[in-house]
């Protein structure tokens, strides 16, 4: 690889650190503006000033803020994001399983949605405007236009009540066989599919067609190529800068914004655990989970600009 | 023919015949679905419990933030799990008396200020280790201590100290409290291998399941603990798993495609769907918790007691038990206490809906303009149709009622206890001394509508002391009637606790004392063959 490339991507990963640490300050800055501090909400109502001067001193609350920053700050980067205080459990362990769950209905929600998405894509561009296309992009805006708590409902009435092939219930837990946990998140990964997948599949469809445009394609019709080849040899290649950006959009999206889902279904991830913190004001969990969130928008949205940075052939070849 | 349906449901419970040839047969007999059914399950009963399985529960009020310690205990599913794994000195049995558990016997000295408890022998903790009136003693000081933050703080508050005496326990009080025993039926007052003071949340009881797994706001499963004391009453099934099902269609689904076998909480408004489905039965029992709008007796205008009549009159609380409650519940009479309550008399006069006399009040009153309600989603369910409601029975006498939807969010911190005029959620105390000193006594902290009457504290405390029965219930009769009148609580209604199960369950027993079961849910009940 060229120099002028990995200049840029090494700017665009130092930009990301600092966007985090950015993001950090911000997490912080916010839960501090909060009315109350952590002695008060782990002593109550009936706490009393002398307790709670105990504790603040305890907990090094009386410390000026930057310096708690960087302690905290520091415990993170040394993978010790303290203890919740609702449970007195440490936040990293019980974080871990949570973030792992997440991760895996992630994955296998975008291992089903982002094959088909671009597949639907391709085969929407073959047949532009024919009946296919229609058909294609019809239903999957009909899909994502449904909330999905309507089509999770669905789900579960039709195939959970009604025909009994998958459960409604999508606990996992440590050492489930592989083959059960599939089965158990195979409704919420219909429904997350669903959601996601119209909006890969539009943003394929325009970027190839916008590609189609240029005067290679002309030139690789004239060579007598079937369109299909054209499409996936001459045209896809050069489309898939604004397709990863919004594939990595859409997985970022199923990371962090499946609460409903995870509800729904009762699936063990990040969004509920994040959802119950906030509820019993548990400031340290609270910003642990801000943090994770956080990494992973960030992390995916570099991955993206550096997919689009090395697929440019500008770039990678300057003159 | 009831020899033969008799012959058949026995059959049925030994598993000789199946349930839907039964309800062929009782049909063509010419007896309805639901009285076979009711005949099924009481040949169920008759037959003894089942052993083995796995019994499940889906239910709500369980999150990641719960622990196992009991003393931190507030919701529903750390509560009921606790209630399988941990055991307390007594049980309250559905009929509102006491049952022996961990104690064999208790008595008090004359004046009701020395309670002695007899401890159990040969009971044996989940670790192996005896459980000896130490570990009482070790319990009752962990949940005093006002530093383990303890739900149990305000029951423990009156016990001036507790100590071991042979194989007793010995309570003295600081003022006398016929109703002692009562109190030790709260949930959070598992004993515990040395009151749990080495480690709160280790979990270990003398219940009739141990604990295996724990994943806060996920699930809990307990396996039966082979040395229980009392094998033969509880825990039928070899093990027992709660899932935490927060969202109510979720739950129903759960029930009805078999993933699990009981839930709580059905809504009143699905009630009449669910009980549709086919091999579901709801499960519903009157209980003590009731919804309350209530008024500050010392601000204005609320202050003036020809008000607080004309609101209570105002209110049409028949209707509010059939739109709000769809009928599973009854309604109230402006006190906290209803007939699922020990020494309750039911020869106070009903309230009824009168706008004449609601005019009349208000007329008196001298007030003018609109009363300002402030309600929430959170309030109860309903909450905000029932405001509505209200407010049209009582534009009928002539009242203008504005009512103001507050944000669910801080509803508890700021207006709750906060606000004049609100509505709120009660869910009942074991007995009426304990329901009148946590809110209506002149000094507690959740006093909600400000209610200062001498008169009735001096009753409170008398009746507290008080171990003659007959006269203590004399005495509460006229508090109630005390409340009634003149207090700021408007009770429309006391809601039944709404269950549901599957027909694999057997021996469920009806409890108001709590919902699935009074608690005891899983270890009562088995899964039928």
């Amino acid at each position: 690889m060229s120099t002028p490339v990995l200049k840029l991507v090494a700017q665009r990963i130092a930009m990301g650190v600092l966007l985090l640490l950015a993001v950090s300050v911000l997490i912080f800055v916010g839960t501090q503006i909060l009315p109350g501090d952590v002695a008060q909400s782990i002593l109550g109502q009936s706490a009393t000033p002398q307790a709670l001067e105990n504790l603040r001193r305890d907990m090094g609350l009386n410390d000026p803020a930057y310096i708690r920053y960087l302690r905290w700050l520091g415990g993170i980067l040394t993978g010790d994001l303290g203890t919740a205080l609702s449970s007195g459990q440490d936040i990293a362990t019980s974080l871990k399983d949570r973030l792992w769950n997440t991760l895996f209905l992630a994955s296998a929600a975008a291992a089903v949605s982002i094959p088909l998405a671009i597949g639907l894509g391709l085969l929407a561009v073959r047949y532009r405007n024919g009946f296919v296309d229609k058909l294609i992009s019809g239903l999957g805006l009909a899909s994502t236009s449904l909330p999905e708590f309507f089509t999770g409902y669905l789900l579960i009435y039709f195939v959970a009540v009604q025909l009994q092939w998958f459960p409604s219930v999508s606990t996992v837990y440590e050492g489930m066989p592989l083959g059960e946990r599939l089965s158990a998140i195979a409704l919420p990964v219909t429904v997350l599919t669903l959601v996601v997948l119209a909006h890969m599949m539009r943003m394929t469809r325009a970027a190839i067609l916008n590609v189609m445009q240029s005067a290679y394609i002309e030139t690789a019709e004239l060579k007598g190529l079937t369109p299909f080849q054209i499409i996936t040899r001459h045209a896809f290649p050069n489309a898939i800068a604004p397709i990863v950006n919004v594939v990595m959009l859409n997985l970022a999206f199923l990371i962090v914004g499946v609460v409903v889902v995870e509800v729904i279904f009762v699936y063990p991830g990040m969004g509920q655990y994040l959802v119950d913190h906030v509820a019993k004001r548990d400031v340290p969990v609270v910003q642990a989970c801000g943090l994770v969130f956080a990494a992973v928008y960030i992390s995916l949205n570099i991955v993206a600009d550096i997919v689009a940075i090395v697929s440019n052939p500008r770039l990678r070849h300057p003159k | 023919m009831s020899n033969e349906l008799d012959y058949l449901s026995r059959r049925v419970a030994l598993g000789k015949l199946s349930r839907r040839d039964f309800l062929g047969r009782a049909a063509a007999l010419g007896v309805t679905t639901v009285f076979a059914n009711s005949l099924l399950s009481s040949a169920a009963l008759a037959e003894g419990p089942v052993k083995g399985g796995t019994l499940k529960a889906g239910m709500q009020g369980g999150a990641s933030t719960d622990s196992l310690d009991p003393a931190t205990w507030q919701s529903q599913v750390p509560y009921k799990f606790g209630r399988q794994w941990g055991e307390q000195l007594v049980e309250i049995q559905p009929d509102g008396t006491l049952n022996p558990k961990l104690a064999t016997e208790w008595g008090s000295s004359d004046d009701a200020k020395v309670w002695t408890f007899k401890i159990r022998k040969g009971v044996q903790f989940h670790d192996g280790k005896e459980m000896t009136p130490d570990d009482v003693v070790a319990t009752m000081e962990r949940h005093s201590d006002a530093n383990s933050k303890s739900g149990a703080l305000g029951v423990m508050g009156g016990i001036e100290n507790v100590k071991k005496d042979g194989d007793t326990v010995v309570f003295t009080l600081k003022e006398a409290n016929a109703d002692l025993p009562f109190l030790m039926d709260d949930y959070h007052l598992m004993i515990q291998p040395n009151g749990g003071k080495d480690k709160p949340t280790a979990g270990i009881g003398t219940g009739p399941y141990k604990v295996v797994t724990d994943e806060p706001g996920v699930r809990h499963i307990g396996t039966k603990f082979a040395n229980y004391w009392d094998g033969d009453n509880r825990g039928h099934a070899e093990q027992i798993e709660i899932i935490v099902i927060n969202d109510a269609t979720a739950r129903t689904a759960a029930l009805q495609s078999g993933q699990v076998h009981m839930i709580n909480r059905v809504e009143p408004k699905i009630v009449d769907l669910v009980k549709r489905v086919p091999g579901v039965t709801i499960q519903n029992v009157a209980g003590k918790g009731h919804y309350v709008f209530i008024a500050h007796c010392n601000t204005a205008p609320f202050d003036n007691a020809d008000l607080r009549l004309a609101l209570k009159y105002a209110m049409n609380r028949e209707d509010m038990v059939k739109t709000i409650l769809r009928g599973y519940g009854s309604v109230g009479n402006d006190t906290p206490i209803n007939k699922a309550y020990p020494l309750f008399s039911d020869d106070i006069e009903q309230r009824k809906y009168d706008p004449d006399k609601a005019a009349f009040h208000y007329k008196k009153s001298g007030h003018d303009g609109a009363v300002l309600l402030r309600t929430s989603d959170v309030a109860f369910p309903g909450a905000i149709d029932a405001a509505q409601l209200y407010q049209q029975s009582a534009a009928k006498a002539g009242i203008t009622i504005e009512v103001k939807r507050e944000p669910g969010d801080g509803y508890w911190s700021q207006v709750w206890n906060k606000q004049p005029f609100s509505t709120s959620y009660w869910g009942g105390r074991p007995t009426q001394d304990q329901m009148f000193s946590t809110a209506y006594y002149s000094k507690a902290d959740w006093n909600d509508t400000r209610f200062f009457n001498e008169k009735f504290d001096k009753m409170l405390l008398q009746a507290r002391g008080e171990l003659d029965e007959a006269k203590r219930k004399a005495m509460y009769r006229d508090m109630n009637v005390i409340v009634r009148d003149e207090g700021g609580v408007i009770v429309p209604m006391f809601n039944d606790f709404i269950d549901a199960t599957s027909k694999k369950v057997g021996g469920w027993v009806p409890d108001g004392n709590q919902e699935m079961s009074g608690g005891y849910a899983l270890s009562r009940c088995w899964l039928m063959a």
